[in-house]
């Protein structure tokens, strides 16, 4: 009773002053703690603005990402001729660009996650689930795979698969990053197999596939919620740093990364390509970091 | 302690063979060879230089003669610079990425731990939100993004600095890569140092020192600080390895003759056996740098087990 009364106390405290017994559900209650932390909300209002305007943007403009003016090229931004980033060496309008790049940026940092998030649960319930031999020897392959550097490996697998697509692109930074995901399921799946409704499930002779599939894997999954939100700010830097190195999204696609390595080839004639790009990529790293850090406070309110 | 050190390395060691074998299949497994230039080559020549490299054989005597060589310190011959060997480019890169890597991480080290000491100790002031806002600053801006526009400021409009190019090493030619590389280094160290430091500020025996009247610096210096930067100890292992990876941009940014721009560059060209070298190397210093930071975690918080 006592860790029950400790517990409403930080509660209170945690809530208005004085509110007594909270009777919000705890899914609530880290709901309300979210909303409360402006820096987290303000991450979810840009990303979702972000991901509006990189979808409608380059269809609603009136110029294309490949349309090349000559009498513009170089041009700084302005309003008056209608260039609001400015233009690139070949003239091409920066505004719809980047609206463009981060369509793609953003897509291939969600899927890759996406995958990742797969693999790593598929591997760590079935890593965790069964056990003994077999879980010592998918841990043992992780710890292999983790003395690997990340960038490294990514650069080898796009290199071999040959990375003339973003599908390949996102396939092998999702197939690299599952690694940390794996293991913070695994070590979830071995407390909650012990749960009376697994055992349940399995004195009612369920196949281990359901099992695995009803009782464990929507129980994990909560538990990778920050490190998922986490991810998507990492693959989408790691796509950029590989479409920076020329490894990673190509002509005439474009993503941020990309923007920034034409960038930074002509910071010296015209910064603003390297400007406005990098602006857009830093303020979506930064906005899915306070999500993240967010979620990671309301549903862990232990105070850091 | 030697029991330990020689268990880790049993560990260790197979998981470089692995790593070995591993990036042997992967590269094998890549479609295009080598030698699909542009122009068609005849087929008798290109007979000729599989056999040269032993790309006709079996690809387990393949595997077994590049381990073996490899025991021996031979990585084998560059495919696109005929006239050089992979030990040769390791040789003369390593130094310059060694070089930029260390400083990196030792101002990294020192700069954030010293911020997250001091945002620790002022929590919740505008000096810690100050030193946070600049670490989260430094963790999500990339480097790709920073190293540019410190060339452009330092470089062309200020210069001050050489924009690219390593000069010999000359200590000029050093400053803009070392800074781009440490600046995110900073953010996290420090991050993790105030985290670490006000959670172990919480600890009783903390209190304890604090109520028997000790000083607040002989409190900071000799209570909290060793525990409080276990945390911090922990992180370097991945950090190095951070740096290492981070250079590969850093070097073809600013034009320096390192092994990450080989690794680039080799990857670019399918040259596989400097792509393969240089990832065994740094596969090997990693485990090496866990292996150390594992133990001097150990060392410096004795309730970790240490038969673990």
């Amino acid at each position: 009773m006592t860790v029950a009364g400790i517990d409403n106390d930080k509660a209170a405290v945690d809530a208005k002053p004085g509110a007594g017994g909270d009777s919000r559900s705890p899914a609530r209650r880290a709901f309300d703690r979210f909303m409360r932390n402006k820096s987290a909300v303000a991450g979810l209002i840009i990303i979702a603005l972000m991901t509006v305007t990189s979808i409608f943007v380059p269809i609603l403009s009136p110029k294309d990402i490949q349309t090349v003016s000559w009498e513009y090229v170089l041009s700084p931004p302005s309003f008056e001729t209608g260039y609001w980033f400015g233009t690139d060496v070949n003239g091409r309008d920066l505004f719809v660009r980047t609206f463009y790049a981060g369509r793609i940026s953003l897509a291939i940092g969600l899927l890759a996650t996406a995958i990742a998030f797969m693999i790593g649960v598929i591997y760590g319930s079935i890593s965790g689930y069964f056990g003994g031999a077999l879980d010592s020897f998918m841990m043992r392959v992780c710890d292999v795979l983790y003395a690997l550097p990340t960038l490294f490996f990514i650069i080898i697998l796009v290199t071999v698969l040959g990375a003339k697509n973003i599908f390949i692109v996102f396939m092998c930074i999702g197939a690299v990053e599952w690694l940390t995901m794996a293991r913070i399921v695994r070590g979830q799946t071995l407390s909650v197999k012990q749960k009376e409704y697994v055992e349940a499930a399995k004195a009612i002779g369920l196949p281990t596939s359901k099992i695995l599939a009803r009782y464990i894997v929507p129980n994990v999954t909560s538990a990778v919620i920050v490190y998922v939100t986490l991810l998507i700010p990492v693959n989408i830097l790691i796509e950029s740093y590989l479409s920076f190195l020329g490894l990673g999204v190509q002509e005439p696609l474009t993503s941020w990364g990309l923007l920034i390595s034409q960038g930074s080839v002509e910071m010296e004639n015209a910064p603003w390509l390297l400007f406005f790009p990098a602006l857009f990529l830093t303020v979506t790293l930064f906005a899915f970091n306070f999500i993240g850090d967010g979620l990671r406070d309301a549903l862990d309110p232990k105070d850091r | 302690m030697l029991k330990l050190i020689a268990r880790r390395l049993m560990v260790a060691i197979p998981t470089v063979f692995i790593i070995i074998v591993l990036s042997f299949l992967i590269i094998k497994m890549a479609p295009g060879g080598p030698f699909d230039a542009e122009a068609e080559i005849d087929p008798e020549i290109l007979a000729n230089l599989e056999r040269a490299y032993y790309l006709d054989r079996p690809i387990w005597e393949q595997f077994w003669r590049y381990f073996t060589n490899l025991l021996q310190g031979d990585f084998g011959q560059s495919f696109v610079f005929r006239d050089r060997s992979v030990a040769d480019i390791i040789i003369q890169g390593f130094p310059v990425s060694a070089q930029i890597g260390l400083w990196a991480i030792f101002i990294g080290a020192f700069g954030g731990i010293a911020l997250g000491i001091i945002a620790a100790l002022r929590k919740n002031s505008l000096v810690d939100y100050g030193v946070m806002t600049v670490a989260m600053t430094g963790i999500a801006v990339p480097t790709f993004v920073t190293a540019p526009t410190m060339a452009l400021v330092f470089g062309l409009y200020l210069g001050l600095l050489p924009i690219s190019g390593w000069g010999g090493g000359a200590l000029a030619n050093m400053i803009l890569p070392i800074a781009a590389l440490a600046l995110p280094k900073i953010g996290v160290i420090a991050r993790i140092t105030r985290g670490g430091m006000l959670e172990v500020l919480r600890a009783n025996y903390v209190r304890t020192a604090r109520s028997k009247g000790l000083r607040e610096s002989i409190v900071i210096w000799r209570h909290t600080l060793r525990a409080g930067l276990t945390p911090v100890v922990s992180y370097l292992g991945p950090a190095i390895a951070g740096v290492m990876t981070g250079s590969v941009v850093i070097e073809q940014i600013f034009g320096l003759p390192g092994i990450g721009r080989s690794f680039v560059e080799g990857a670019v060209n399918r040259d596989y056996p400097v792509v393969m070298g240089i990832t065994i190397l740094y596969a090997t210093l990693i485990i090496i740098m866990n292996l150390i930071v594992d133990l001097s975690y150990r060392l410096l918080d004795p309730r970790v087990e240490m038969s673990k």
